[in-house]
């Protein structure tokens, strides 16, 4: 993956609006946070293959982090904190972040077929 | 019955870090290790230090990493297809069917698991079960004995201390190897180790040289 550049991820991010579109969207701080620090707290969601069509989407940001917002017609999908993208083989638009140890604490995937189970 | 073990884990790297030294001193003696591994660690963070995976490719890189290990281990394969984060989700008792077939045809002396609810990870804990339900589906008089890790850290005060402790010092270099071998994971997990490699080895050894276990009671 490479950092975001942001000119480019906006028209990745332009050629999916109103498609029909599988995402796959996760955040986790690690099954481990409060095994290794008793004072965290385990969280972590994930979405995978939610078929969407958005009517917009968006990134706001600079430097090491950004923002994602898609416009549904009746709702968001929202994520902070990616930093890194790219496309795939299988044409898939690739978001995450990392930490500095190169673990993943958030991803945004968009295609327009499903993503693998 | 003749000797063969059994280790069951759901991620590719539980069995490097957690009993890759008593894995190597079963096979020394010649005795034969099937390793049934539930998933394929699809959801891990870890991506590689710097990072060269990414959540669509980090399936078919622990893969490679899976085999490149049991190839160093010198141990059969079985992948049993499960998802990373889900099992707990699955039916115990379906899970459990499923190892079972394994088990069924391999009959083995000696099956190595999580001990579950103190395994940390919820997959630890859901296939440590499914595994222990598996083994009680023999008759009581051939089931294999059970021996089953316990990572929680308060485990010791909890359920007392491990009766089974392998000092894995003399082939800690074999452990070391398979740990490697899970490129992708071992980037990020010794981190903290950012030493020559020799070292980070004398340091890992610290901190892993020793796996044990808890003979369970059915």
């Amino acid at each position: 993956m490479e950092p975001i550049e942001i000119n480019h991820l906006q028209k990745l991010i332009d050629q999916h609006a109103n498609k029909d579109v599988y995402v796959h969207l996760e955040t986790t701080n690690g099954a481990y946070a409060s095994h290794f620090n008793q004072d965290a707290y385990n969280v972590g969601a994930f979405i995978r293959n939610a078929k969407v069509s958005y009517q917009r989407g968006k990134v706001v940001g600079a430097g090491t982090t950004y923002r994602v917002g898609l416009k549904l017609d009746i709702g968001w999908i929202y994520a902070e904190g990616v930093n890194q993208y790219e496309v795939d083989e299988n044409n898939k638009l690739l978001m995450a972040g990392h930490d500095r140890e190169g673990r993943l604490m958030v991803a945004l995937q968009i295609s327009e077929t499903p993503f693998n189970y | 019955m003749s000797e063969h073990v059994v280790v069951i884990y759901p991620h590719p790297d539980d069995e490097a870090f957690g009993a890759s030294g008593t894995i190597t001193t079963f096979r020394e003696q010649g005795i034969p290790v099937t390793y049934l591994c539930g998933t394929l660690g699809e959801m891990g963070r870890n991506m590689g230090n710097p990072t060269f995976a990414t959540r669509e490719t980090l399936p078919e890189i622990r893969k490679s990493e899976l085999i490149k290990a049991c190839e160093v281990m010198d141990v059969e394969l079985e992948m049993l297809g499960y998802r990373d984060k889900t099992l707990e989700f699955e039916s115990t008792e379906e899970v459990a069917d499923h190892i079972f077939t394994y088990l069924d045809k391999i009959k083995p002396s000696l099956v190595i698991t999580h001990y579950p609810g103190h395994a940390v990870h919820p997959d630890h804990d859901a296939f440590g079960a499914a595994a222990i339900r598996a083994v009680e589906k023999f008759p009581v008089d051939q089931r294999p004995v059970v021996w089953a890790q316990a990572i929680s850290r308060t485990h010791v005060e909890e359920i007392g201390e491990p009766d089974i402790q392998k000092d894995v010092g003399s082939v800690f270099h074999k452990k070391f190897e398979t740990i490697m071998a899970h490129k992708s994971q071992a980037d990020g997990m010794l981190a903290k180790m950012k030493q020559e490699e020799e070292d980070m080895e004398e340091a890992a050894k610290q901190w892993l040289g020793v796996e044990s276990f808890y003979t369970w009671k059915f």
